[in-house]
């Protein structure tokens, strides 16, 4: 088991190091002329209007939150999955009831509309 | 010796050079660390390369479906056309946008490569050679997943450019969504399967594949695993007329090409996927005898499934933004948790009974669910859709019904 993470931790640094040594062996070969115009933030010819990181819509946070829920919802039930021969039909019947409650929750999310795109 | 090395060729040459190494005089953890350094390399390079190859299948095959020839000037019918792009591309300049923020500015295009990459690790080619078979297979695969997401989160932000910023937030946001039901379908096989594990998932294959026995969760998972991808028709997220190309705008050269790598990879990545959740991953005839066939077995499987992500790209017009969220969010969330947990009830309740009462029973439970669903989304189609007269046509008054006292449209 510990030599499988070790091949996970190797495969991390090889699949990092492909693009990274790509991109340097690149950097190497392609020509190098900046220039004052080249380097202008890219709006289709336009020059940019004050600050380019500007404020977005909330929206992206709720949609963010709702993922969070879920998400953790699903990293406990994985668990859950794998020990189901060991489980009891009570059991099963408890992780039903911690997905409904999850299920109350996307309808309340509906319900007040955080799902929609405005 | 030479049956041995035909029928399995992974393990046979593995147990060589573990041989060849000890027999160096090296430290026995040295040897592994060796073993293990040369596996990931081949494996990673081999999954880089092939992408290659991949470029000149799918630009060929979306010729094809456009009515267009496709590559056919380098090489025989064109092959060598990615190669000579790749050339290219390599001797192209970087534009760095002034302003930008350079450490996540160079980290995302690594990023958006090494995620997908990464799910390579825990593949069983055949039955017995996987990089490393993982207890925790499926969580491992969804984790990493997650890194392409941050890749994409850098490229925007670190930009310095706003329609790059917002091309990130919107492609987030779809990813994000997208990301519960494929989430809650992985769940599926792995509740059948009673194991994380991607071989022992393969292994509880045996008798019938998981599409048979789960076909809607492996509908959300293809559907989602698309929008992964952010292939067509879920291509939102690089809308050319809305946010000129979206997060990756201010990228040129090798690290543009990353992220168009990463795409493509992703794409033939998800297909691996599918075939080994549903589609039985190496089982086919004869792997008991040589396993190595095995392989053969999962590039066919996963052939017909890229086939399939190429044709609805070829083929599908895009979403808008509002459709795709709610396509995940009131529509795949929901019909994933409705089968999560009726697959769940009824694989403990039928617990005492034969493979084929239980496997019949998931497919009646899958053809009403469809059922059922496909009814109530006509329905609220319906509700926000009213049919209207045309106008300009006035109802038509039937006399013999009028003299009733009623109406005809």
């Amino acid at each position: 088991m510990l030599n499988e993470w070790l091949y996970i931790g190797l495969f991390i640094l090889v699949a990092a190091a492909l693009p990274g040594v790509a991109i340097f062996l690149a950097g190497i070969l392609a020509p190098k002329k900046p220039n004052l115009l080249k380097d202008e933030t890219y709006e289709c010819g336009i020059e940019t209007v004050g600050e380019s990181w500007i404020q977005f819509r909330a929206q992206y946070y709720i949609y963010a939150l709702v993922f969070l829920i879920f998400d953790v919802e699903a990293v406990f039930l994985y668990p859950w999955a794998v020990a189901f021969n060991a489980l009891t039909l009570y059991a099963v019947l408890e992780g039903v009831l911690f997905i409904l409650i999850l299920v109350g929750g996307l309808i309340y999310a509906w319900r007040k509309g955080a799902l929609e795109w405005i | 010796m030479t049956v041995e090395w035909f029928r399995d060729p992974v393990n046979f040459i593995t147990n060589w050079l573990n041989q060849f190494l000890l027999g160096w005089g090296l430290p026995a953890g040295v040897v592994a660390f060796l073993m293990n350094l040369i596996g990931a390399g081949l494996v990673a390079t081999g999954a880089m390369l092939f992408c290659i190859l991949l470029i000149w299948y799918e630009r060929k095959l979306y010729g094809r479906i456009q009515d267009r020839l496709g590559p056919n000037r380098v090489g025989p019918w064109g092959i060598f056309q990615p190669f000579a792009d790749m050339l290219k591309i390599f001797a192209k300049e970087y534009i760095t946008p002034r302003g930008a923020d350079v450490i996540p500015y160079n980290l995302a295009p690594i990023l958006a490569v090494a995620a997908v990459l990464l799910i390579w690790a825990v593949i069983p080619f055949y039955n017995g050679a996987a990089g490393a078979n993982l207890n925790t297979g499926a969580l491992y695969i969804i984790a990493v997943g997650g890194l392409g997401e941050l890749a994409i989160i850098l490229a925007g932000i670190a930009s310095n450019n706003k329609y790059a910023l917002l091309g990130g937030f919107r492609a987030i946001a779809l990813l994000l969504s997208y990301e519960v039901p494929m989430v809650l379908a992985l769940l599926v096989p792995v509740l059948l399967a009673r194991s994380m594990g991607m071989n022992d998932i393969v292994q509880a294959q045996g008798d019938v594949w998981y599409i048979v026995m789960a076909p809607i969760a492996a509908f959300i998972f293809f559907l989602t695993s698309v929008a992964e991808v952010g292939r067509a028709p879920f291509d939102i997220i690089e809308a050319e007329s809305e946010i000129v190309a979206g997060f990756n705008i201010e990228y040129s050269g090798l690290k543009f090409g990353m992220f168009y790598v990463g795409e493509f990879l992703h794409a033939f990545t998800v297909s691996v996927l599918f075939a080994i959740l549903f589609l039985g991953g190496w089982r086919g005839p004869f792997v008991d005898q040589v396993p190595v066939l095995g392989a053969v077995w999962l590039l066919v499987k996963t052939g017909v499934t890229y086939f399939l992500i190429i044709l609805l790209r070829g083929s599908m017009p895009r979403y808008r933004t509002d459709q795709t969220m709610s396509l995940a969010w009131k529509i795949l969330t929901p019909l994933a948790l409705a089968v999560l947990v009726l697959t769940a009830i009824l694989d403990k309740a039928l617990v005492g009974s034969s493979d084929l009462v239980r496997g019949l029973a998931l497919v009646g439970m899958n053809l009403v669910v469809w059922f059922i669903a496909s009814r109530l989304s006509q329905a609220s189609y319906r509700r926000s859709h009213p049919v209207e007269p045309p106008i300009g046509h006035a109802p038509v008054i039937n006399p013999l019904v009028d003299e009733i006292g009623g109406v005809l449209e």
